[in-house]
């Protein structure tokens, strides 16, 4: 959905007038709250809670056993990528960062992460991506293939139980702000934004299940819906099916400034990759 | 894909019973499913697992399309003496996977 | 297919979330009766379960079928069979199948099992087309047939990928 890039101050004012809260208190607020560092943050927001306490413990138990969730069979996968030379570089993700569990450990916790070649932050996958076509010399894998859901997989389990920590650079703060406003923008045929839900109404019932509060701790992870893994792009995709709005492509920048917003959203919440999810 | 998770305690005293569990990756595709462009997708399945020790069947069993995608499964056995316990799925299409896992009793 | 989405709801602001509620359910219902195939009634299972095991009339008890009683997902509900036997050469389970009432087959899985087991226990994930309930029954190498069965609930999510 193509959209004029508001800059920072106006984006809050055109956010926040859509929400019941008064005005002048909010923007204070969020803005006080862009300043604040990760524990900071997250001791302001102690009531947050992840998908993973709205489930039963059957599924819980799932995801807490390597030998039931299922997620570890892409894992697998990824470690023997990780380790396989690729490329006219002929050259592996371990020629250069060695073994993934000390090198990518809480790596994953800090993506979206600004990249100073693309001048924006990029998620984990587009930076695994671009691994691959700068220093391998290969092509870059599709979103959502089975590979590159392996290998973000494997890169993730590494920071499983280390807190989000999404840097408080100022280089992020546009996009946060760009990703907040998505967050708050009314879309689609239902005409609703993604704070409608997921904050206003979070612990609730839509239909047979009950609406958590949209914290990304989990991803890649393993969704019995899709009998499979996928990203956080793919589930941010079937909300927008679900407000029947015409979902992003992947890969677009709107959707890695939601990813980042949703991850700073988070910040100090311990990461639990690959994750099980209804 | 992925070889198998099999998780078999490496060692084991005569005559105790233990716990198997395997987990493999495999889509059980029920052949009641419309795809993207509608059609039926055609049915894609493991049928059957059978685990021995050295030859010895020791469990097995039979699966329908009601068996969840990425099979898992439980059991247990009583270990007498050490060898090699073998894991076999095979199903539609072909699909044959074997694994052997070496347990020690003491 | 034709879209299964009902009119856009007109939706006003403290109602939205029960209306997308009432869209949302209305949609899935209209999608699960446009695309499954007839399922199972308990008839057909009981049909299923004379072709598996026979003739023979399952006696109640020694099967403790443990189904989680709520499912936020059908498509992988775990599950454990415990059947109540010595396991020894000359008494022990032979085999355990099991069996569902809603989805499109009644038949689900059979487990072969014997004396070499120890311990007559087997733990799966299945699938669940619906809230219904499911049966157990374990052969006993003296030929008898015992059963155990659970009602589980199985709840239908709202925003779903949308494949159809």
């Amino acid at each position: 959905m193509p959209m004029p890039r508001p800059s920072a101050s106006t984006t809050y004012e055109k956010s926040r007038t859509s929400t019941r809260h008064p005005l002048a208190l909010t923007i204070i607020l969020s803005t006080a709250l862009l300043a604040l560092s990760p524990a900071q943050a997250a001791n302001l927001t102690d009531n947050r809670r992840s998908g993973y306490a709205f489930m039963g413990p059957p599924l819980r138990a799932m995801q807490d056993d390597d030998m039931t969730n299922p997620a570890s069979l892409w894992q697998r996968d990824g470690e023997t990528l990780w380790a396989e030379p690729i490329g006219e570089a002929g050259r592996s993700c371990a020629d250069c960062h060695g073994d993934a569990a000390s090198s990518m450990r809480g790596v994953a916790a800090r993506y979206p992460a600004f990249d100073r070649t693309m001048n924006r932050p990029i998620d984990l996958e587009q930076r695994i991506n671009h691994c691959r076509t700068a220093y391998q010399k290969a092509g870059p894998l599709a979103f959502e293939s089975h590979d590159l859901l392996a290998l973000s997989t494997h890169v993730a389990r590494q920071s499983r139980g280390l807190p989000i920590a999404i840097e408080n650079s100022k280089a992020l703060h546009p996009f946060l702000a760009m990703g907040r406003s998505l967050f708050h923008e009314r879309q689609g045929q239902l005409n609703l934004s993604c704070a409608q839900c997921h904050d206003d109404n979070a612990g609730r019932s839509l239909g047979g299940a009950t609406i958590p509060q949209a914290h990304p701790t989990g991803y890649p992870l393993y969704r019995l819906e899709w009998q499979g893994v996928g990203s956080l792009q793919r589930r941010l995709r079937n909300c927008m099916s679900g407000m029947r709005a015409a979902p992003y492509a992947f890969g677009a920048e709107a959707f890695v400034d939601l990813e980042l917003y949703l991850m700073w959203r988070a910040n100090g919440m311990p990461m639990e990759s690959p994750a099980v999810r209804p | 894909m992925a070889k198998p998770l099999i998780k078999v305690p490496p060692t084991a005293k005569k005559g105790e019973i233990i716990e198997i569990k395997t987990l493999i990756a495999h889509p059980m595709e029920t052949g009641y499913r419309a795809g993207l462009n509608g059609a039926t997708l055609p049915r894609d399945i493991i049928r059957r697992f059978v685990c021995s020790l050295d030859g010895e069947e020791i469990f097995s069993a039979d699966f329908s399309p009601a068996i969840a995608a990425n099979p898992f499964l439980s059991f247990f056995t009583r270990i007498e003496k050490s060898g090699s316990i073998t894991f076999q799925w095979t199903g539609d299409n072909g699909f044959s996977v074997s694994e052997t896992v070496e347990i020690s009793v003491s | 297919m034709s879209s299964p989405i009902s009119p856009p709801c007109a939706v006003e602001r403290r109602r939205f979330l029960r209306q997308t509620a009432e869209c949302a359910a209305g949609a899935a219902v209209t999608l699960l009766l446009a695309i499954r195939p007839a399922r199972a009634t308990p008839e057909e299972m009981r049909a299923a379960i004379r072709q598996t095991i026979g003739p023979a009339a399952p006696h109640d008890g020694r099967v403790l079928l443990d189904l989680p009683p709520l499912v936020e997902n059908g498509n992988a509900v775990p599950l454990t069979v415990t059947v109540d036997s010595p396991m020894t050469g000359q008494d022990h389970v032979v085999a355990i199948h099991l069996f569902n009432e809603k989805n499109p087959q009644p038949y689900v899985a059979s487990f072969h099992l014997g004396p070499r087991a120890g311990r007559a226990q087997v733990s799966t994930r299945i699938k669940l087309a619906d809230s219904q309930q499911v049966i157990a029954i374990a052969q006993m190498s003296d030929g008898s047939f015992w059963q155990g069965g659970a009602k589980v609930i199985v709840t239908i999510a709202a925003c779903v990928e949308d494949v159809n």
